[in-house]
Order: C-alpha cells, then structure tokens, then sequence
C-alpha cells in the first residue's frame, strides 16, 4: 500500500516535471503590427511628437495612452488616408484646440511673451548687475583712511606679527 | 533704507506673479472657437437612434450644448445643477453623449434625471473633436446664429451658471 502510494506520488511528480517544460515551447505568436501600413504610422509618429496632450499636458501625443491621444491617433491616420498633407492636418488640430496643442507655437501677438519673455528678463538681469558691479567700484575706490585709522591697522598688523614670531 | 526696500519690492512682485499663477488653472486652455461658427453635426438621437438630430435645428434660438458621459465622475457634480436649469426654461440644453454605450447612458438618465431636450451619441468622438472636447464635462453657449459664445470646461457651478452664463444667455436672447 505505502509502495503503491509512493510509486502515484513519483509519478505525479515526474508529470509536473514535464508540465514545467511545456511553457518553454510556448504560443508565441508573431507581433500584431501596429497599423496596417508602416508609411501611416511613420508620418503619424513624425507629427504626434510635437503635438501635446491637451489631458496629460507635459507629454506629446507620441507617447501618451490617454484617451485623447488615441483618438488624436486615429484622427491623423484617417487624414492621412485621406491624402491630407502634413500642414492640413496640423491646420485642423489647431482650428479645435488652439495654439497651446502645438510644442512649437507661431510667433504672434499672443504668444510674443512665451517667446521673447526669457530673453527680455535675461537682458534686464543683465543690465541691473552691470549697473550694481560699475556702483559697487566706485564705492570701493570711495573708501580712503585718514592717518589716524592707517597707523591703527598698522599697529594691529604689527602686533599680530609679534605674536606670531613668538 | 532704498538698500533694503529693492529686495522687498522686488519679493513682492515675484510673490504677486506666484499668487496669480497659483489662481490659475493650467487645464483650462482657451479655445480657438469662441466666436466661431459651431461645428455642425448630424447625429442619431439616444433615446430615438432612429432619429437623427442637426444642429441646424437650432439656428434663431440660445441654446446650450453640454458634452456628457456616463463614465464621466465629474459629470454627476454638474448634473443636478444642469436638471435645475432645464426645469427653469431658461434654455434648452442639449446632450453630446460622448463615447459611451447606449443603455447605461439611458440608465444614467434616468437615475440622475434627464435635463435634455434631446441627447445625441457621439459615440466614436468625432463630433468631441470637432468641438475642440478633451476633458469631459464640456459645456457650450450657442447663439442664434450658431455662434459659439461662451465654453465652460469641467463641471458647471452655481457660481459660473449665476454669474457668467445665465447672464450670458439672457443678453444673447435679447439679439435679433
């Protein structure tokens, strides 16, 4: 009895054995491509990377998973079917959502600070530290000692030198 | 004294610019459609998919087109606001049903009330996109002309509804 018992539970073990080996083999398939046509999904990719996601802001179309993005996606591959060009395409996102889609927006009245802004607070740092260092000479070369404060540096010069002699 | 007053001013207007920017929210984006014509759609309605719905329709009156969903959280926030307003007959308010599944819109509708004079599916997006829609609830004011007046991003308040856009319609009603 304890035999038979012993002999089913080797058995058992050595099928589980083979069962491990089964997943090694595996069901792998071929990757499902991701469009149809490589061509649509290369200019797609090209114009999604500098198209923001107006949900997840600080990431391109390219690259998020929002909701948003996908249908964007699917907007542009079905403009690009249609033989839309790029600038057409471009054209019709800006139309609904504005400037701010774009990473690369147009110089315009709206824009000009989001442009210039950085340059036009460098240019004023700028010119407020040169300011600051041409004052800050002048009042250093302003400083003159009378007699009576030189031989007092003296002095402690000179008793500093003692001391360390000593 | 000036020497210690510049550096006050000047923390004074940089925690101005912080203030103001903390005010602000980053997902309210202006839309490029105000005073633009509004996109036209022709869509099936949800209670009558048979019927299909224009939205030339309404030209020669004010109405409001609120973008909605069932899975939208925020959308339950506006709702009874929204129930409120089309029992006042202020304005008929109409639904964009956007990406969602047919019967729990339906039961949505009937579980927080309906204030549509009538919703229509959009339900693969295409009209949402039309209208610039990214962040469901979406709210807009169309006038007589077809004219996108007024967008209202996220869910309608007391305070947007008192202030803004029942002003807003009024004013519109009162145009030829």
């Amino acid at each position: 009895m304890a035999r038979q018992l012993n002999r089913v539970v080797s058995i058992t073990g050595f099928v589980l054995l083979l069962l491990l080996l089964i997943p090694l083999t595996g069901w792998s398939k071929e990757a499902i491509p991701v469009a149809e046509d490589p061509e649509i999904e290369k200019r797609m990719l090209a114009l999604t990377m500098d198209l923001r996601c107006l949900v997840c802001q600080n990431e391109p179309i390219s690259d998020s998973r929002a909701e948003f993005s996908n249908d964007i996606r699917r907007e542009i591959r079905e403009q690009i079917k249609a033989n839309k060009t790029d600038e057409e395409i471009i054209q019709f996102l800006v139309d609904r959502y504005g400037d701010f889609i774009l990473y690369n927006p147009p110089v315009k009245s709206t824009t000009v600070m989001l442009w210039f802004g950085p340059a036009i607070l460098f240019v004023i740092a700028l010119g407020a530290l040169i300011v600051h260092l041409k004052r800050r000479r002048v009042q250093i070369e302003d400083i003159s000692l009378s007699q009576e404060q030189l031989e007092a540096a003296e002095a402690l010069l000179d008793e500093e030198k003692k001391g360390k002699n000593v | 004294m000036m020497r210690y007053l510049i550096p006050l001013f000047a923390f004074m207007i940089l925690a101005a610019f912080l203030l103001v920017g903390l005010s602000l929210n980053p997902r309210q984006v202006p839309s490029p459609l105000i005073d633009k014509p509004a996109p036209k759609f022709q869509l099936n309605q949800l209670h009558e998919p048979d019927k299909i719905m224009s939205s030339d329709e309404n030209l020669g009156k004010v109405w409001m087109l609120n973008v909605w969903a069932s899975w939208c959280v925020a959308c339950r926030d506006e709702h009874p606001l929204l129930v409120q307003l089309a029992k006042s007959g202020i304005v008929p308010i109409y639904g964009l049903n956007y990406k969602d599944e047919r019967n729990t819109a339906l039961q949505w509708l009937k579980r927080f009330g309906d204030p549509y004079a009538i919703s229509i599916i959009d339900s693969d997006g295409k009209v949402g996109i039309d209208y610039g829609v990214y962040g469901v609830p979406e709210t807009y004011v169309i006038d007589k002309k077809g004219i996108i007046r007024h967008k209202q991003i996220g869910p309608v308040t007391v305070d947007s509804l008192e202030k803004t856009i029942i002003p807003l319609i009024k004013e519109l009603q009162q145009q030829v």
